[in-house]
This record gives C-alpha cells, sequence and structure tokens, in this order.
C-alpha cells in the first residue's frame, strides 16, 4: 500500500473544507426546528446543541391539539392533504390530455399553445397572486379550497405539459405509425400506448404538482381565510407576529409538516431529479 | 426550464407530420387541449388582463409615489435582484464544481444538500426567525456566552434584516439552482478535459476555456429566470421580517400584497405595474433566447 501523495491529501482537504461549511448551512435551520420539537420548553433557548432530557412531550401536545393555538391541526392538515393530492391528480389529468395532444396527436397550434403556457413562469408569482385573487372573487371561489387548487394547478400545469411532452417526443415515431396501420383510434393510443410508457414521468410530475400545493404558502394565505379552510402553513403563519407564541409547539408543527415531503423526495428522488432537469441542458 | 432547451432536430424533422394523421385525431387534440386552455385563459389571461385595466388610472400611481414605503421598497428589490441573485448564481456555480467530484460522500452531501429546495418555506424560515430572536435566539446566546456582549438586534434593523431575507431566499433556492448547473457541468464532454490535462492546462485555466465557455449561456439564462422568479418572491422576506420594522424592507410583491390586504387594489396593482420596468427586460431577453 502506499501512502497518497501530499497533492492528492491537499485536494481531499480543500473538498472537506467547501464540504463542512455546506453541510452546516445546509442542516443549521432543519436541525434547529428539530431540536426545538423534541426539547421540553424551559431548555429549548440554551444554545444547546442536544437537550438534556429530550421529550416528545411536544408531538403529544400537538397531536392532541391540546393548545388554542393549535385547536385546528388535523383539520388543517387534512386540507393540506385534500388540496395537495386533489391539485397532484387535477394536474396530471389535464397535463397528460394537453401533452399527449400537442406531441402525440400533433393538435394544428398546439406549439403555440406550448409557448403560451410557459409564459405563466414569466409572470413572478406575487405579481400573478394580486389579480388572481380579484378574479376568484368574481368566480365566487374565495375561501373555496377550489380556489387554492385551481390556482395550483395553474402554476403547476405548463411546467408538467412540458416535461410530459419532452419525454412523449422521445417515444418512437413508429409507435403511431403501427397503430395507425392497425386502424387505432386516438383514444386506444393513448390509452394502450402512450400511458404505459409514460409512467415514470407521470410519477414524477404529479409528484411535483403534489408538493407545490402542499409548500404553497402565498396563494393559500391570500386565497384562504377560515380557521377550518386554511392549509396548514397559513394556521402556522398566523402565529409569526404574536410575541406570545408557543415557539416550541410551531415548531414541532413546522417539523411535522416538512416530514412528508422530505420522505417523499426521497423515496421519488431518482424519478425527480433526471425528470425535473430533463432537457435543462440538451444541446 | 423549457427556455434552456433547444429542440432536438428529430423533433423538428416530425412536426409537420400531423398530414399523414387520422382527420379524428385532430378532432381529439383539440378536446384534449381545451382543459388546459381553459385553465390558462380563466386564471391567467383574464387575470392579467383585469389587473392591467385596474392599473390604467394615473391617480393610483400619484397616490403610490407619494407612499415613502414604495421608493424604499423599490431599492430594496433592485438590491435584492442585483446582490442577492448574483451572489447565490456565483456560489451555485462555485457548488456545482465541487458535486460533479467523484466521491463517495460528495454524493451522500448532495443529497442531503437538496432538502432546502424539498421542503415547504414555513417550517425552515420559522426556525430561522427564531434564531435571529435578540433575546432567546441561539445565535446571540452563543454571541453572549463567548464574548459576553449582546449581539445585534438581527430582524429590527432594516440593513441586516434585509441581508438575512436574501440569505433565507438564497438557502432556499441555492439547491435548485447547483442542480441545474451541476447538469450543465456534466453535459461537457470529458475529452475536453482530457485534452486540455495533457496541454497541462490548470485548473483555473480548464475553467476558463473549457467550463465557463460551455456554461456561460446556461449560466446567463439561470440568472435571468432567477431574477424574474425572484421578483415574486414574497415568502423571504414576508415570513422573516414581515416587511418591518416600520415597513422598511418591503420588496415590491411584498407590498403588493401588502396593499391587497388594505383593500386598496389599484395601488396594489400599481406597485406591480411598477415591476415591470424591471421584468420586461428580462422577460425580453428570455424570449429572444427562447425564438433563437
Amino acid at each position: 500500500m502506499t501512502l497518497p501523495s501530499l497533492r492528492a491529501v491537499t485536494t481531499e482537504a480543500k473538498l472537506l473544507l467547501i464540504g463542512i461549511p455546506v453541510l452546516i448551512w445546509t442542516l443549521l435551520p432543519i436541525y434547529h426546528l428539530f431540536l426545538f420539537a423534541i426539547s421540553p420548553k424551559e431548555s429549548a433557548f440554551s444554545g444547546a446543541l442536544w437537550p438534556e432530557h429530550p421529550t416528545l412531550h411536544n408531538f403529544v401536545v400537538v397531536f392532541g391539539q391540546q393548545h388554542y393555538f393549535l385547536a385546528h391541526f388535523w383539520r388543517q392538515l387534512w386540507n393540506s392533504l385534500f388540496i395537495a393530492i386533489t391539485t397532484g391528480v387535477l394536474t396530471l389529468l389535464i397535463a397528460t390530455a394537453a401533452a399527449f395532444a400537442i406531441s402525440r396527436l400533433k393538435v394544428r397550434g398546439g406549439r403555440a399553445v406550448m409557448n403560451l403556457a410557459l409564459f405563466t413562469y414569466f409572470i413572478p408569482a406575487a405579481f400573478l397572486a394580486v389579480p388572481m385573487y380579484r378574479t376568484m372573487g368574481f368566480y365566487g371561489l374565495l375561501n373555496n379550497q377550489w380556489a387554492l387548487i385551481l390556482a395550483m394547478v395553474t402554476i403547476a400545469a405548463p411546467y408538467s405539459i412540458w416535461v410530459l411532452k419532452q419525454a412523449s417526443d422521445n417515444l418512437p415515431y413508429e409507435l403511431d405509425e403501427a397503430a395507425i396501420m392497425d386502424g387505432a383510434s386516438a383514444m386506444q393510443l393513448f390509452r394502450l400506448v402512450y400511458l404505459p410508457l409514460m409512467m415514470p414521468s407521470l410519477v414524477a410530475v404529479g409528484t411535483y404538482a403534489l408538493l407545490l400545493a402542499w409548500n404553497e404558502y402565498l396563494f393559500a394565505f391570500l386565497l384562504l381565510s377560515k380557521d377550518t379552510a386554511v392549509t396548514l402553513p397559513v394556521g402556522l403563519g398566523n402565529f409569526l407576529a404574536a410575541d406570545d407564541s408557543p415557539w416550541e409547539l410551531l415548531m414541532t408543527t413546522g417539523f411535522i409538516y416538512a416530514l412528508p415531503p422530505a420522505a417523499i423526495y426521497y423515496v421519488f428522488r431518482r424519478y425527480m431529479v433526471s425528470g425535473l432537469t430533463a432537457g435543462a441542458v440538451k444541446n | 426550464m423549457s427556455v434552456l432547451t433547444h429542440p432536438s432536430p428529430a423533433a423538428a424533422a416530425r412536426v409537420d407530420a400531423s398530414a399523414d394523421r387520422p382527420a379524428p385525431w385532430q378532432t381529439w387534440g383539440v378536446l384534449l387541449l381545451t382543459p388546459y386552455l381553459l385553465v390558462f385563459i380563466l386564471f391567467v389571461l383574464y387575470p392579467i388582463g383585469y389587473g392591467l385595466w385596474i392599473a390604467r388610472n394615473p391617480a393610483s400611481y400619484v397616490a403610490l409615489f407619494d407612499d415613502p414605503i414604495f421608493a424604499r421598497s423599490a431599492v430594496n428589490t433592485l438590491i435584492f435582484l442585483v446582490i442577492g441573485i448574483n451572489l447565490k448564481m456565483a456560489i451555485a456555480l462555485m457548488l456545482s464544481g465541487f458535486f460533479v467530484q467523484a466521491r463517495t460522500w460528495i454524493k451522500w452531501l448532495s443529497v442531503i444538500f437538496i432538502l432546502p429546495w424539498a421542503v415547504p418555506s414555513i417550517p425552515t424560515i420559522l426556525s430561522l426567525r427564531f434564531m435571529l430572536n435578540p433575546e432567546w435566539g441561539v445565535i446571540n446566546t452563543l454571541i453572549f456566552r463567548f464574548t459576553g456582549e449582546d449581539g445585534p438586534n438581527w430582524l429590527n434593523d432594516p440593513t441586516i434584516a434585509l441581508s438575512m431575507a436574501i440569505a433565507v431566499h438564497i438557502w432556499k433556492s441555492l439547491p435548485f439552482w447547483t442542480l441545474i448547473l451541476i447538469a450543465g457541468r456534466l453535459a461537457i464532454s470529458g475529452d475536453l478535459y482530457e485534452a486540455a490535462s495533457v496541454d497541462g492546462a490548470s485548473n483555473r485555466q480548464k475553467f476558463m476555456y473549457v467550463t465557463w465557455p460551455s456554461l456561460r449561456t446556461l449560466y446567463l439564462t439561470c440568472t435571468i429566470l432567477s431574477m424574474i422568479w425572484t421578483l415574486g418572491d414574497f415568502n423571504s422576506v414576508y415570513l422573516l421580517t414581515g416587511g418591518g420594522p416600520a415597513d422598511l424592507t418591503h420588496v415590491l410583491a411584498t407590498l403588493g400584497i401588502r396593499y391587497l390586504r388594505l383593500d386598496q387594489v389599484d395601488m396594489s396593482m400599481a406597485a406591480i405595474v411598477c415591476a415591470l420596468p424591471f421584468v420586461l427586460p428580462l422577460v425580453f431577453f428570455m424570449m429572444k433566447r427562447l425564438s433563437r
């Protein structure tokens, strides 16, 4: 066995010199959140790296809704879940249909629709939110969870259509020719060829839309206001300004809320990263 | 991200393939496209048109310019974009070079590194907000323990508070842009680096003459896109500082929403229209890139 050269050691040291700060920077706020969640109220403020008496008491309080700040915890968690799943499903339906029409059926004007859709992303989110708030009022949807669902679909759909179109363009064109020869209808092509082959991309897109809606704050904060109708982030945000907020409980709730997206992200990581960055750098 | 792509030649060749498709396919195509078109018309086109129509009244601009918060917000927005975004993209460029190194531990680190982007904003901003609390926050507690002095009153100083909001923004969106730039670096052919090594190029030279020329366009596109998106970043400022102290850390996005909450929709739209000089050149630039 040979000793590593001085040069190799210096390179490793340099990499570590970048890696360690990156790790601390990334995890610090998340660890701080976790630390509060498992600390008893009194010792949460001490600045220690690990609490002397770790406890799950905060979780018991949150799950039991034993504090008036958290009176609607389960209800709001359910709202988040319902809105996220509905957004995911609705986005999938709309985007799959549109991508199929553009990519496989070559509908006239399809490309124009695609470009128009992507134009949505040239409007900064907060700037779309203001007029959308007003128009939701006209449609009679304010304080209705469908307003948030539709807003999230609006934001998730263009990107979803684009990802699905890219993936669909990569399916061999001969499939369509064979389908035409066999006299297959458009819907048969959709059901028997397109859907099964597109599964990985569909999973990526559905997950993307679901996470987008689960993580959303601004639109939820604007479009919903009743305590029993809002999503959990809005419920949490309402206590930000109050000085007497039970911080350890808010942090525990936040920690619980951050877990599902982190878990989903790790489960679908392979789909997500390749699916979501695909085409970004094709030359 | 689509805007970063160029259509593959194969796709271009297939564009006029609609000619040999059965006629009912067109009907189905229109039918399947309709749901999205409805969404676009009802929730993008109409709101934008309506918003611009509200913003046509000159009186609301006079009122807006008389509001001292407005000028401050415009300056803050500019600082956020010019300093914040460029700093973020420069770090992302550097880190992308770090993450493409073939080491197992770096692979694991990259998995953890994505977390800020994957988790919702509110819990982590909540956490940061409390870290910065002047009396009980962990940062000032540690400063006091080690120096015996009181730390700064972080979120009560407009300059520090805005810097912290920028830091929150960077913390949240750095992983995403790093990921894109990593993909960009991985797309550069390894042969180029090998040839450069054979010629005795230093790491610096490899970056200057191989990496940067290949990455330049992607980097610029990412910067522009990030600026457009950051103009709409409401969370980083609102959840951390709430626009305070004394409304000195607002950006145009939070200012617009503030007016909306105060039921001054015309002011709100006017504030947003005032951001158009920021947005339009960026969008114009992106359009030019798209059409190329």
